[in-house]
């Protein structure tokens, strides 16, 4: 049996996030009752004509400086026609032959765990259709045009990724980047985020491609993996099995976990494409382009980075902090207090997400100033507190109490340790009274009888003790 | 034609005097209307609505707060839309579709208290030269009615050459204003591109359409143009410009005038406008201009790329309308294709599904480069040759047509014949610039004849200035 290979391109559709829709002043918010954010130039009434969003061009352009892309810079409009009852004018205003980005890369982890480089093709602006319900009435389509000329970049990768997983990664990369970036939620479920994917495979060691598939409808990132090892599969028997298949665009049902033919190739509209009329060209300048430059916000791949090799954070943490924008903003603010950047990590991964995720709760909802989780950081370190205490009894009440001090809270629990030696000898005296047959064993060798005095001391001390003082003063108290 | 004012120049003295007021003008131009019904100028005459607005106006003008064109009763062609009014572009698909906002245009107009009186009649979606592809009947040419008014604009020319109003707003693709002008005795203009906003006129080639006004005397045209000119954020298309600001004087000082040899000395020129062009031409030599002829060897690409282009960009504009959300959508329609299909077929007309069907053969994927990209090269050679003319000249002189109004149906079966009516007009929209014709005589048979005279973008004031003069 042959092996093959499997040569994988991206599209992605993503909804950007603006104010207003792409060529009209209409909101482009999600989640509105159907047909109420509709103006005549949305329904593509006679007489209405397009306009610039500038924050469409100012956030296509961000992705593309995100992605190392080149950025055009006399960017022309141009119609794609054809008749679709969400479609109100009869053609979509896209970029078909000047991309407003060209070129670029993005990297991401392939299963070894090494850096591979994906290439993006191109990123153009284009706008959204209206929303075709078929299941809302017995007899009728509905159309909901609220969505019809929402901006959206869509963005082409190279035929660079070679397995489900490597898709997979990419497309959280993406989502992360745009998330970053906050050009759009990222959100796959409501379509803000659209995912097609271009699968053909070869034979290993040959270099020209195979029948190409198109696959869509995929409306999860695990969804894009699973249609894409299940196509593989298909394609894979089939040759094997001597036959052949025709390039077409297939769905993929999540339910049965497989791609279903929807219609083929052949049957492709010529959209007659041609320059839009209505707008004229956008022309990037040089100022405007150095502007958007400096603006651009921290890349998870730079923060990652900085995480790990300037913080010296574990890769785990690195990485795991900064599959959160947000997250990875609240950990840094925390950095800005302590220098103990490992605690901070731990807290940011332990205490915090386990309470966010208890209160299904966003970072961005959570209030308490960072300088807080310091602060408790700062009482561990100086042994005042131990961990567990300033875990579980501290940070609930400081929560409850973000403007009263830590050590008050501590001090109000009665939960500062103490390592007065005085004190702790005093202690010490008493528990080893309690246990005369123990001690004697202890001298006679049975070491691992240390625990026990300590924990009987802590006990003793209500956990007030500081445990390092008293590990060694027991051992003294021993010898 | 004889007309009661030619001008707002004597309407608003007429009322400062006392001899006149809004509520009588206007019920002269409907009393004119009324009579000349048999033109089939008008679709819709705004009665009750013009009625109370010369109430309201003339109360402004005793106030002394009433605009620059109080006393302008004017008409708009049937593709510039008016909110709460019908809009329909002459076509069944739209018939009775009323506008959810008005054009820039109108609200510039009401702004400054003219008076909106009708719609008129014009061919369907505004292609045609001769006003006989309106889906509501021909216009009839008040000279002579068995003659066609010309085109597009064909009722917005008669209204005027039959003072059923003292102007009125057309639309020019190709010549949609300036032939009906020629054919109607009247002045038309078509303006700098990017001068006035097309928010709110039907599109049939966005990078072509203007509206532009038809009137009886070179003041009422220069007031209007700086009445509905400059820049408008609703259509990113236009020049950011500010209104322009023609002021008319005795002075006219001496220009350099090309007049192209290809048009003068067409093979297709009539006699009479040929012998008229040559009056002309010595009329302006005594008024101290200096006529120069000039070669200009792209006559004959010009009518091919403007058709080439408009249709593709028309085939493109008028995919929208297919009784999805408005217009008429028809009852054969049992699914989302037999929509598109059945109310598009009984829709539209036969002119409009003729260049429906070239715009969309022409951006095919097969032809795109063979049609649309070369016609695209030549349009940028016609406008850069153009200008160039304007390097040495301020001027550029034509005929506005080949052929004095014909007879109606004599064309209708030759598009070719048709779309070459067009011939000495598309220049100025291939090349963006601005464009007057003016009336100047008739023919033997009483039929009026125009002269075109074409000027650098925005510079319409010069053209209006040798028009005063000429007046």
């Amino acid at each position: 049996m042959t092996t093959y290979e499997a040569i994988i391109g991206l599209e992605i559709h993503i909804q950007l996030l603006t104010k207003s829709k792409a060529y009209c002043s209409d909101l482009a918010e999600y989640g509105a009752l159907p047909n109420t954010q509709v103006s005549p130039i949305s329904l593509a009434h006679p007489g209405t004509l397009p306009k610039h969003n500038k924050e469409v061009i100012e956030k296509a352009i961000m992705m593309g400086l995100a992605l190392n892309c080149n950025i055009t810079r006399n960017n022309r409009f141009d119609r794609k026609n054809y008749f679709y009852a969400d479609l109100p004018k009869g053609y979509q205003i896209t970029q078909d032959q000047t991309p407003i980005c060209t070129g670029g890369f993005v990297s991401i982890k392939n299963k070894d765990g090494e850096e591979k480089s994906i290439r993006i093709t191109r990123i153009h602006m284009e706008e959204d259709s209206g929303k075709s319900m078929h299941d809302q009435d017995l007899n009728d389509t509905l159309v909901d045009y609220n969505r019809a000329g929402v901006p959206l970049i869509e963005l082409v990768s190279e035929p660079d990724l070679k397995s489900a997983e490597e898709a997979y990664e990419y497309v959280s990369e993406m989502r992360k980047l745009v998330r970053y970036l906050g050009i759009c939620d990222g959100n796959m479920e409501e379509g803000s985020l659209r995912c097609d994917a271009n699968v053909s495979i070869r034979p290993v060691g040959t270099t020209t491609f195979g029948t190409k598939v198109e696959i869509k409808n995929m409306n999860s990132i695990s969804n894009v993996k699973r249609a894409i090892e299940s196509e593989i599969i298909r394609q894979t028997e089939l040759l094997n099995s001597g036959q052949t298949f025709v390039s077409e665009t297939r769905g993929f049902n999540a339910l049965k976990g497989q791609t279903f033919s929807m219609r083929t190739k052949e049957a492709a509209n010529d959209y007659r494409y041609f320059p839009e009329p209505d707008l004229p060209p956008f022309i990037v300048s040089d100022a405007y382009l150095q502007q958007l430059t400096e603006s651009l916000p921290s890349l998870p791949h730079q923060l990652y980075n900085r995480l790990k090799n300037e913080l010296s954070l574990p890769e785990y943490d690195a990485k795991t902090i900064t599959e959160d924008k947000d997250l990875t903003n609240y950990f840094l603010n925390i950095t800005e207090h302590t220098s103990n950047y490992k605690s901070a990590a731990n807290w940011t991964l332990g205490t915090i997400k386990s309470y966010l995720n208890e209160q299904a709760m966003h970072i961005n909802d959570f209030h308490l100033n960072a300088s807080k989780i310091a602060e408790l950081i700062a009482l561990i370190d100086l042994d005042k507190l131990s961990n567990s205490s300033a875990s579980q009894l501290v940070f609930p009440e400081l929560v409850k109490n973000p403007n009263e001090s830590v050590l008050s809270i501590a001090e109000r629990l009665n939960v500062i340790q103490t390592n007065d030696v005085n004190l702790i000898s005093g202690i010490i005296a008493e528990v080893l009274a309690k246990y005369p047959d123990k001690v004697e064993e202890y001298k006679n060798g049975k070491k691992g009888l240390l625990g026990l005095f300590v924990g009987e001391v802590m006990k003793a001390s209500k956990g007030k003790a500081d445990p390092k003082t008293v590990n060694t003063e027991v051992i003294k108290a021993l010898s | 034609m004889k007309k009661r004012f030619s001008s707002l120049i004597e309407i608003q003295k007429e009322i400062n005097e006392g001899n006149l007021n809004l509520p009588e003008l206007v019920q002269y131009y409907l009393t004119q209307i009324n009579k000349n019904k048999h033109l089939n100028a008008f679709l819709e005459v705004f009665e009750e609505d013009a009625k109370e607005q010369a109430e309201e106006i003339q109360k402004k003008i005793t106030l002394k707060t009433a605009g620059k064109l109080a006393g302008m009763v004017i008409a708009i062609k049937d593709n510039i839309v008016y909110k709460d009014h019908e809009s329909s572009a002459s076509s069944q698909i739209l018939k009775g579709f009323t506008s959810l906002f008005s054009a820039t245009v109108v609200e510039r107009l009401l702004a400054e208290d003219a008076i909106i009186i009708g719609r008129t009649n014009c061919d369907e979606f505004a292609m045609g030269a001769s006003n006989e592809n309106s889906a509501f009947g021909p216009v009839l040419n008040a000279i002579d009615n068995t003659r066609v008014p010309g085109g597009s604009s064909g009722g917005s020319a008669v209204a005027v050459q039959a003072d059923m109003c003292l102007a009125s707003l057309g639309s020019d693709t190709g010549g949609s204003i300036r032939q009906p002008a020629a054919f109607t005795g009247i002045y038309g203009l078509y303006p700098t591109y990017g001068a006035i906003s097309r928010w709110g006129l039907i599109a049939f080639a966005s990078s072509f359409d203007q509206i532009g006004p038809f009137t009886s005397s070179v003041s009422d045209m220069s007031l209007l143009m700086n009445c509905i000119t400059g820049k408008d954020e609703n259509d990113a298309s236009m020049a950011q410009i500010e209104a322009l600001n023609i002021q008319l004087t005795d002075n006219t000082k001496p220009l350099k005038i090309a007049y192209i040899n290809d048009c003068v000395n067409h093979e297709g020129l009539e006699e009479s406008i040929q012998t008229k062009t040559f009056e002309f031409i010595e009329a302006l030599k005594e008024k101290g201009h200096s006529l120069t002829p000039i070669d200009f060897p792209y006559l004959d690409q010009m009518v091919p790329c403007y058709q080439i282009l408009t249709t593709a960009e028309a085939s493109s504009n008028l995919s929208r309308f297919s009784g999805l959300t408005y217009g008429n959508r028809s009852n054969n329609a049992i699914d989302l294709e037999s929509m598109y299909k059945t109310t598009r077929s009984e829709g539209f007309g036969a002119e409009v599904k003729r260049r429906i069907m070239l715009g969309t053969f022409v951006l095919t994927s097969d032809f795109y480069d063979a049609y649309y990209t070369k016609a695209q090269k030549v349009r940028q050679v016609i406008r850069q040759e153009t200008l160039k003319i304007f390097e040495n000249y301020d001027i550029i002189l034509t005929p506005t047509t080949s052929t004095v109004a014909f007879k109606i149906g004599e064309k209708s079966n030759n598009p070719i014949a048709m779309y070459l009516a067009d011939l000495f007009t598309v220049q100025a929209n291939l090349a963006g610039i601005p464009a007057l014709s003016i009336p100047y005589g008739t023919d033997d048979n009483g039929l009026p004849i125009g002269m075109q005279i074409m000027g650098k973008p925005f510079e319409e004031s010069t053209l209006l200035q040798l028009a005063q003069q000429l007046q």
